[in-house]
């Protein structure tokens, strides 16, 4: 009997599927297998020890960094969340109007420009800002982050307005519910989901990104990824690989918390 | 409006687009719904009817007219500020409530105290009899029962007229019949204006008090089941609710409101005529399958309509017979069976109609 077309009954499908998980986690597997060495090496195993979490933990520049990373993801990922959701209300939440395909794609467009052409650019226009004013502190990091997170962050809120009827914000207006507590007692509470994993994305990408930041950055405002890109640089130990899972760690956390909390408010 | 009106519509007229692709979903419509009554829109669907309905709810306003309730305009009031309540097609529920939020609802937003709110939500549940489920998300319940929510929700203000859009359409048969007389109950017992917007024809007859007939944007009749069954008052009203057979004929003469019309297929029949018709000439009779009886051409009085069997339907407690005119047209006759009664023809018979008295009725044909 023709049994129907299964692509994992495909000769050689194992293999390729083993390869490309193994292409995947192992580099992570060693990475963090050797943030425990008890050696000076990231190649030759000496035993297992906590030395090096000790030592990043102690390290003034990388807590310096970290707190930096940290401040900048949540105002960057709070402002582009904040931005998105208006943007994602204003699209799904009205009569179709001329030059909406246009608003889609001015919202869209930072996924596909080049990062580096957005970092050349900023630079440029942020060099210019800093010359008239004198101001050089964060904001112009937490900005830039902004830009390029809203786009991030307005694909959740609105995959999530796509699949809610429009007749439920009418239900709430025919039960004598004003605009503001229809969209408090109703929108919002639904949304949430959505924009809770807008603002985890748009935290992710800001927490990692490398690109704008070194572009962008000045003096002594290293963020973690451009401090650990210096590091490379020099001599590498494995306290690198520590910080690096103290981050894939974090990164664990934030997306278990987030399902955690998605899941409940279904 | 007079005082027993709920609603009038004065003159409304919603155009949808602009240039060249405008459309009036709503053309110049004039109607009065009185108070506590079961009122039917009824049309296919692109008449306008969920359109009406939209605009006495408030979700569109009017491009031209007004609209009254109770003696007050609120052609420009905004839907939150109008006491009426809306039953959606799709019920429209909000999912992260439960059953008794839903229902509490209308009452948070009017600020009623949370006590007055708590005895008005276990009336409603006892109304729709959903006391058992009142903890639910309105996602762990029936189809069927969310539509009892959906009621009960509306119905909780206290609204002054309750609007219901196709709200028994997603309901399979048995219970859509089951909630027609639930629908009738409720009205019965809460003495609250009903506008019901429907297509199924049916529905309309057994619920209404009184119906009106749109197609295009416009009313064509309004009445009570009775009236634009039995005196449809032009061709689309003969043939959109129930089925009819519509005759070309020549009025010969009218007297005491009977006009006598001789069929182009030949035969005659005595039609009665709209009021303040009197005059002659080519004109079409609509008469209904259920008002003729057939029988062998043989025999047949003078005047009856004669025809082949084309073929005969089984339905159960009627059979439906095709008979076959000499013109090609088909016309139909329904009968009622009997028990142990085989079918009195077969196809291919030469039959005969005969018209019951006062049946027929000549359309008034519209300019």
């Amino acid at each position: 009997m023709a049994r129907p077309f299964d692509v994992r009954r495909q000769r050689g499908f194992t293999v390729v599927a083993a390869f490309c998980f193994a292409l995947l986690y192992l580099p992570i597997v060693v990475l963090v297998t050797y943030a425990f060495n008890a050696g000076e090496s990231i190649a030759n195993w000496e035993g297992v020890s906590l030395r090096w979490f000790v030592a990043a933990a102690g390290n003034a520049q990388v807590i310096d960094a970290s707190i930096r990373s940290l401040q900048i993801a949540t105002a960057a990922a709070l402002i582009a969340t904040t931005a998105a959701t208006l943007a994602a209300l204003a699209t799904t939440r009205t009569a179709p109007y001329r030059g909406q395909a246009a608003t889609f794609a001015a919202l869209n467009l930072p996924l596909m420009v080049p990062e580096i052409v957005t970092a050349v650019a900023l630079l440029i226009v942020f060099a210019r800002i800093k010359m008239a004013t004198g101001y050089t502190g964060l904001g112009y990091l937490i900005a830039a982050h902004t830009a390029f997170c809203i786009p991030f962050a307005y694909l959740p809120i609105r995959a999530r307005l796509d699949g809610m009827d429009l007749n439920l914000e009418r239900a709430a207006a025919d039960l004598y519910a004003t605009p503001v507590r229809a969209f408090r007692h109703v929108t919002l509470p639904l949304l949430w989901p959505g924009i809770l994993a807008g603002f985890m994305l748009a935290f992710v990408i800001s927490l990692d990104d490398v690109v704008i930041t070194e572009f962008v950055k000045s003096g002594g405002q290293e963020t973690l990824p451009t401090y650990m890109l210096g590091q490379l640089r020099r001599v590498i130990t494995p306290e690198m690989n520590a910080i690096s899972t103290a981050f894939l760690a974090l990164s664990i956390v934030v997306v278990t918390v987030f399902f955690l909390v998605s899941r409940k408010r279904d | 409006m007079s005082a027993a009106d709920a609603i009038a519509v004065a003159g409304v007229t919603k155009v949808f687009g602009s240039g060249n692709g405008q459309v009036a979903a709503v053309d110049d419509i004039t109607v009065s719904i009185r108070k506590n009554e079961f009122f039917t829109l009824l049309g296919p669907s692109g008449c306008g009817k969920t359109t009406l309905l939209r605009l006495i709810a408030g979700f569109e306003f009017p491009t031209s007219g007004a609209i009254w309730l109770d003696g007050a305009d609120v052609s420009d009031t905004p839907p939150f500020r109008r006491p009426i309540n809306t039953v959606f097609q799709n019920y429209a529920l909000f999912p992260h409530m439960t059953v008794e939020e839903n229902i509490g609802f209308g009452l948070k937003m009017l600020n009623r105290p949370k006590a007055e709110i708590a005895e008005r939500v276990a009336a409603m549940l006892k109304l729709v009899r959903m006391e058992a489920l009142a903890g639910r998300r309105t996602n762990q319940i029936s189809g069927g029962q969310q539509q009892r929510v959906a009621l009960a929700r509306a119905l909780a203000p206290a609204p002054k007229v309750l609007l219901l859009d196709e709200p028994l359409s997603a309901l399979d048969y048995k219970l859509r019949k089951e909630m027609q007389i639930e629908l009738k109950r409720l009205q019965a017992e809460t003495g609250i204006t009903f506008i019901f917007v429907t297509h199924d024809q049916e529905e309309a007859l057994t619920m209404s008090d009184r119906i009106a007939v749109m197609a295009a944007g416009r009313i064509l009749q309004v009445g009570s089941p009775r009236e634009v069954y039995d005196a449809p008052a032009d061709r689309f009203v003969a043939g959109f609710i129930g089925e009819s057979n519509l005759l070309p004929g020549t009025v010969e003469r009218v007297s005491g409101g009977l006009a006598s019309v001789t069929l182009s297929v030949g035969g005659r029949i005595e039609a009665v005529a709209p009021d303040g018709f009197s005059g002659g000439g080519p004109a079409t009779v609509v008469l209904r399958p259920e008002h003729a009886r057939l029988m062998p051409a043989a025999g047949a009085p003078e005047g009856a309509i004669a025809g082949t069997l084309a073929t005969a339907v089984y339905f159960g407690t009627d059979t439906h017979y095709h008979v076959r005119l000499a013109d090609g047209s088909d016309f139909t006759v329904r009968e009622q069976n009997r028990p142990s009664v085989e079918a009195r023809f077969h196809a291919g018979d030469a039959v005969a109609a005969v018209v019951e008295p006062r049946a027929a009725r000549l359309l008034r044909e519209r300019p």
